[in-house]
């Protein structure tokens, strides 16, 4: 195992930054296109008092890619999620999912974020078949297969978290590792093509938070699912990502948008590698600089 | 361990009623009072036991106008509270209004009740409903009202309709709080019925207090407080009861809010 880890390539390609980045074909070894933002704007408010939250971003994610959103807090990260989700339209541009402009029409994807909203009256289990109830084709067999076919689903699931026994508990008698394990199932019951995660991690102590990244690449490995991360530990999209872009302060902007080639599965240990570290740092510079260009033009 | 504790805490509970009473009793026979200002306990059991056949049809009375109230003041209650949480404007625009509604104190609205429908059993139901009306439209409503909005997103996300949010979600999150409001509102009911009884009506425990007290027959008034108590509690009881039946879940471990 450690041999295999040490042996791994460590390399780090740049890939175009955002201004000539439009309409570059999808960087190679990957599927199709999955998401699509091209030149898309959101303004809140309107008038004087709108603010701009992201700037023309364009942005491709292709089938199957896991990429991770990194950037000062209030960079627009959470808005492209919302975008991608369907959830909001932009002010201005185009965003496609699945080769279809995000309209009203939901696109049924995964999302799981920080706050792990389990509903208290309900066991894990039932908690997670939740998106059962609601997108088909389970919702119509929900009433003759939530005891058997799902209920086997769901538990299943909970198994390759490392949660085997646990779907008859109240969300109330496990900690909040083990609520977000169960939101990651949750997310995912209903083999959704995409998965977005809103800063998942972001509420868990150090060793938690590394042991869920072990489960979520495992979830990935074997599911697949096109993944958009939004987080702010740069350790964690470095862990993670097949591909980090790194957002400017809002209005949000793509400044940089880097493979990450690291071999999987990846461990922890790998994380203090010299080559890991370097990207880190650059990464790092990539986001003071953008804090600080940010707070020089508050001050101007 | 716990159940141990539980029984223990009872024990104690109930000692302390009967210390109570104990007290009372020995207070009254040490200093000589006249039951024209205290009676004793044992006089007003006494009292009840001999004339509990009269009392009873005034039982059922104020029993009928509080149940009777409470429905509406439920039906009422839930429906409003329903579309103030459902949506926020709503929300915003009638809280104002329902505040003012519910800082008059209801015993100000009897005699218009009574000038409006006579006295009887009308305003009595009346009373009942308004006073009980208010503690489930705010609980309904908060319910309603602090869904995630985490949660909300993931399942839209997942293409869910407002409808299957409020039904999956919403509604279920609503018992806890729209069962603490039942048990609240159940007592306030029973106050505002006995509380128009006293002041405008011929039948119902609120009455024979009325009229007892003003044929210094101050045993019977004291059963009637008796009775009152009685029942007040009997009714907390039976809807504590079905609050933990229904909604054990809220009380392990998130507090709930009752108004």
């Amino acid at each position: 195992m450690a041999g295999i880890q040490l042996a791994c390539t460590f390399s780090v390609m740049r890939i175009q930054p955002n201004a000539q980045f439009d309409g570059q074909p999808v960087p190679e070894g990957s599927g199709p296109v999955a998401i699509e933002l091209s030149e898309a704007s959101v303004t809140f408010g309107r008038g004087d008092r709108a603010v701009p939250a992201l700037s023309k971003t364009s942005l491709r994610i292709a089938d199957g890619e896991f990429v991770a959103l990194v950037g000062p807090s209030g960079c627009g990260k959470s808005t492209i999620l919302r975008l991608v989700s369907g959830l909001m339209q932009p002010t201005s541009g185009v965003v496609i999912v699945g080769g279809r402009e995000v309209a009203a029409r939901a696109l049924r994807v995964g999302m799981a974020f920080q706050n792990p909203t389990m509903l208290p009256w309900m066991t894990i289990e039932r908690n997670i078949m939740l998106p059962l109830k609601i997108v088909e084709p389970f919702r119509s067999n929900f009433r003759r297969l939530r005891k058997t076919e799902f209920r086997d689903k769901a538990n299943a699931l909970l198994e390759q978290v490392g949660l085997k026994g646990f779907g008859s508990r109240y969300p109330w008698q496990l900690s909040g590792g083990m609520l977000q394990r169960a939101n990651l199932c949750r997310a995912l019951i209903h083999e959704p093509r995409m998965l977005l995660l809103d800063e998942p991690f972001g509420a868990l102590d150090q060793f938690t938070r590394e042991e869920l990244w072990a489960i979520l690449q495992n979830l990935w490995m074997t599911h697949k699912p096109t993944v958009l991360l939004v987080t702010h530990d740069l350790r964690e999209a470095g862990f993670l990502a097949s591909r980090i872009c790194v957002m400017s302060a809002r209005p949000g902007r793509i400044l940089d948008d880097s493979r990450v080639a690291f071999a999987r599965p990846r461990t922890v240990a790998m994380t203090f590698e010299p080559d890991f570290v370097a990207l880190n740092q650059k990464l790092r510079a990539f986001i003071e600089d953008a804090r600080s260009s940010a707070q020089q033009g508050t001050a101007s | 361990m716990m159940f141990g504790i539980d029984i223990r805490q009872k024990a104690w509970s109930a000692g302390l009623i009967v210390l109570f009473f104990v007290a009372w009793e020995l207070f009254c026979l040490m200093t000589g009072m006249s039951d024209l200002v205290l009676p004793r306990p044992s006089q007003v059991f006494v009292t009840l036991f001999q004339r509990f056949p009269v009392l009873w049809p005034h039982i059922v009375q104020t029993l009928a106008t509080t149940m009777f109230g409470f429905v509406l003041g439920v039906a009422l209650g839930v429906a409003l509270g329903a579309i103030i949480g459902v949506s926020k404007t709503a929300y915003d625009t009638c809280y104002p209004l329902l505040i003012g509604f519910s800082s008059i104190p209801k015993v100000a609205v009897v005699p218009i009740f009574v000038l409006w429908f006579g006295s009887g059993t009308v305003p009595a139901v009346l009373t009942a409903l308004s006073i009980c009306f208010f503690p489930i439209v705010v609980n309904i409503a908060t319910g309603l009202a602090t869904t995630e909005p985490e949660l909300e997103d993931v399942l839209k996300a997942l293409g869910a309709s407002k409808f299957d949010i409020l039904w999956n979600v919403g509604l279920p999150r609503t018992m806890p709080f729209f069962f603490a409001s039942l048990k609240v509102a159940i007592s306030y009911a029973f106050v505002g019925a006995v509380l128009s009884e006293t002041v405008a009506s011929n039948r119902g425990i609120g009455n024979v207090m009325m009229t007892a007290s003003s044929n210094f027959n101050v045993p019977l008034v004291f059963a009637g407080l008796f009775v009152l108590a009685g029942l007040g509690v009997a009714l907390y009881v039976l809807f504590s009861l079905i609050e933990g039946r229904v909604t054990g879940w809220a009380t392990r471990k998130n507090d709930v809010i009752a108004t």
